[in-house]
């Protein structure tokens, strides 16, 4: 694992902010871990075990459990489309349904272990994410960390070009 | 204290029936998440006042004030703030439960993405009250824009000396960290977010014994509060306990944001006098009523956990030393009332339906949330929460049979009561309450005629609760 300095002196960072338990720091190691690699990998997973004076299992666990943890290699812009009641009713697995048609993903290759999908391009991937509070002005979707709302089928092609350059 | 007059954004102006209080700079002309537009504010004068206090004041305070915690369960703040022992000898935390995770709610999000010094003054408050040194804001993954505001709020606050060592000069210490989960909704329920926070999966503990003012964070007496709640506080402090007791109705006092969303001409949030308006004061004139041509079905009024209410259903309630009966919309928006008519406010989270959709449909989409969402500790939440999703899967893709309603109905039964954590009641009581209120559409959908192929034409009426609306 080639972990850069700067990156480096972040986990040191984030670890301090638990002075009682250094466990406490294997979520956000994990995330700047995934941040910087866009997946977790069992060398990953061994690296923040030993940072934290732990065993592997204890950090495999939490990879396996939390949905914000991916184990494979995510598109250049991972996309997750709420998939709960109030944007479903505005139309989001409409939403879902276009963007994969319009990055040539095929959603029927992903389950409940392996949630999301790559287009052949390797530009975007797509997943249904459970409702990401914004109920109100739906369909809504993250692009990375850009939040992104009223988004009908209608604009997934705009959508997807704001990205695309 | 300077408070100025308050513009607001066209389009975003709060209705007439609004009172703003925690919302006050929610799309605010001329308002950033800088400090100094805070402290331009009066912001942090609250905190002043209250260091000039003995804390055991400022617990009785929000005693006083009746305040009730936003995040779900409706437990009055103060009470709660009192079970940390004073003469126990561990170190108190705080935790801002900042998950905002249950469908239909979406309040939090603008208060961390807005207005996130009062969310810290709040808490700073909070903690002093408490006798907290370190606290903790429990973000949901899904906000990342929300953690990096936060993360710069309290740098701010840190170099103004609100935080730190000897806040003010007052001697009181305290340091407040960002957490962010990794998109599971368990962490929002107390004592999971608890575990996820301590490093490890997200399983919720029984309680007795694990309340978590007696045994929370590494075992700590620890309080844990909503965003809005701890919000709350600074207003507490700066109108007094009794000042903001007189807004709301007895017992259920205050303000608190609404969030509208589903089949309304105009969802949105709206922070009304908690009980000063009615289910149909809410949704006909601050939400506009329904769409063109449709008609309220049914409202989900406090997150989707909440128990579904019908429209046409007749409710008794009390009314001072009277039983009276009231219909859907004449329901006044109060965690007590709400509760009487046999469901929660909850969360606040109000989701409407009207009669174009299918409610096997809308119980299936919810049904899939519970059962993604399950943590997996418990045998009934586990395996019940899948079946349930299951039956409902097959009943609207027209593979259901007749028993699957008694079946759908008899494994939510056999969830709720029977689990370490509230889940089991939150993913049981969607399920028992659609099948109980709208049973026809239930049958229809199972019945064999409905399913025969070709389709019989005179019984389209029937057969649309077979496709999503
Ligand atoms: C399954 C489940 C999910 C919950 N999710 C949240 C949440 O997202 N945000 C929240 O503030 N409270 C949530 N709660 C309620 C918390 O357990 C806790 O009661 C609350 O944070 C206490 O704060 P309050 O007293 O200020 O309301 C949830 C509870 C359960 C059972
Ligand atoms: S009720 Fe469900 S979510 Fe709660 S602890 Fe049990 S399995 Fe987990
Ligand atoms: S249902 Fe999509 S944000 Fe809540």
């Amino acid at each position: 694992m080639d972990i850069p300095r700067e990156l480096a002196e972040r986990i040191d960072e984030a670890i301090s902010h638990y002075p009682v338990m250094k466990r406490s720091a294997a979520l956000p190691v994990l995330h700047l871990l995934q941040e910087h690699f866009g997946y977790l990998t069992a060398n990953a997973v061994e690296w923040t075990a030993s940072r934290l004076g732990l065993e592997p299992i204890n950090i495999h666990e939490l990879v396996t459990f939390y949905p914000g943890f991916r184990q494979t290699a995510p598109g250049r812009w991972h996309i997750r489309v709420c998939r709960t009641l109030s944007c479903a009713m505005a139309g989001s697995h409409d939403l879902m349904d276009r963007l994969c048609r319009l990055t040539g993903i095929d959603r029927d290759s992903t389950s409940h272990d392996h949630p999301f999908a790559v287009s052949p391009d390797g530009r975007f991937s797509i997943e249904f994410a459970e409702c990401l509070a914004s109920c109100g002005t739906g369909p809504v979707c993250l692009v990375n960390d850009d939040f992104h709302e009223k988004v009908t089928a209608d604009r997934a092609e705009a959508l997807l070009q704001h990205y695309a350059q | 204290m300077s408070r100025s007059e308050v513009s607001y954004l066209e389009g975003r102006q709060p209705h007439a029936r609004e009172r703003r209080l925690v919302f006050r700079n929610i799309d605010r002309v001329g308002w950033s998440t800088a400090l100094s537009d805070y402290l331009a504010d009066g912001g942090y004068e609250a905190l002043k006042s209250a260091f000039g206090r003995p804390p055991a004041d400022i617990v009785d305070e929000v005693k006083r004030s009746g305040l009730r915690g936003r995040g779900g369960a409706g437990f009055p703040t103060g009470v709660k703030w009192g079970f940390i022992n004073p003469q126990n000898p561990k170190p108190v935390y705080l935790i801002c439960n900042a998950d905002e995770s249950e469908p239909g709610t979406f309040k939090d999000r603008y208060i961390l993405h807005q207005d996130p010094h009062q969310l810290l003054e709040g808490m700073i408050i909070s903690c002093f009250a408490v006798g907290a040194h370190l606290a903790y804001i429990y973000i949901r993954e899904e906000f990342p824009e929300g953690a990096r505001i936060l993360e710069r709020a309290l740098a701010e606050a840190r170099s103004h000396g609100f935080l730190g060592k000897n806040i003010l000069g007052t001697g009181f210490d305290l340091e407040i960290y960002v957490h962010r989960g990794a998109g599971a909704y368990i962490c929002g329920e107390e004592t999971g977010l608890i575990e996820s926070l301590e490093g490890k999966r997200p399983y919720p503990r029984i309680k007795p014994p694990y309340f978590p003012a007696a045994l929370g964070l590494y075992m700590c007496p620890t309080i844990v509060n909503n965003v809005e709640t701890l919000c709350n506080v600074k207003h507490i402090i700066r109108m007094g306990g009794e000042a903001f007791a007189r807004l709301g109705t007895p017992g259920n006092t205050g303000t608190r944001i609404l969030c509208v969303s589903g089949d309304v001409q105009k969802p949105g949030y709206f922070e009304i006098e908690v009980g000063k308006i009615t289910m149909g004061e809410l949704l006909n004139d601050l939400c506009g009523g329904p769409k063109p041509g449709r008609n309220f079905k049914a409202v989900i009024p406090g997150g989707s956990s909440a128990k579904v209410l019908r429209a046409g259903e007749r409710f008794r309630i009390k009314r001072g030393d009277e039983q009276v009966e009231i219909g859907l919309e004449d329901i006044p928006m109060d965690f007590d009332t709400l509760m009487s008519c046999g469901t929660m406010a909850g969360s606040g989270g109000v989701i409407v339906l009207d009669d174009s959709r299918s409610m096997p449909w809308v119980l299936h989409n919810i049904n899939a949330f519970y059962s993604h969402e399950s943590c997996g500790q418990c045998t009934p939440c586990r395996e019940g929460s899948l079946w349930m999703e299951k039956i409902t899967g097959r009943m609207i893709a027209g593979g259901g049979v007749p028993a699957d309603v008694a079946t759908l109905n008899s494994v939510a039964d056999q969830i709720a009561g029977r689990t370490i954590c509230a889940f089991g009641e939150a993913c049981a009581w969607p399920t028992q309450s659609f099948v109980l209120k709208f049973r026809e559409e239930f049958e229809a959908c199972t019945d064999p005629a409905n399913l025969a192929q070709p389709a019989n034409p005179e019984r389209e009426a029937q057969r649309r609760y077979l496709h999503p609306a």
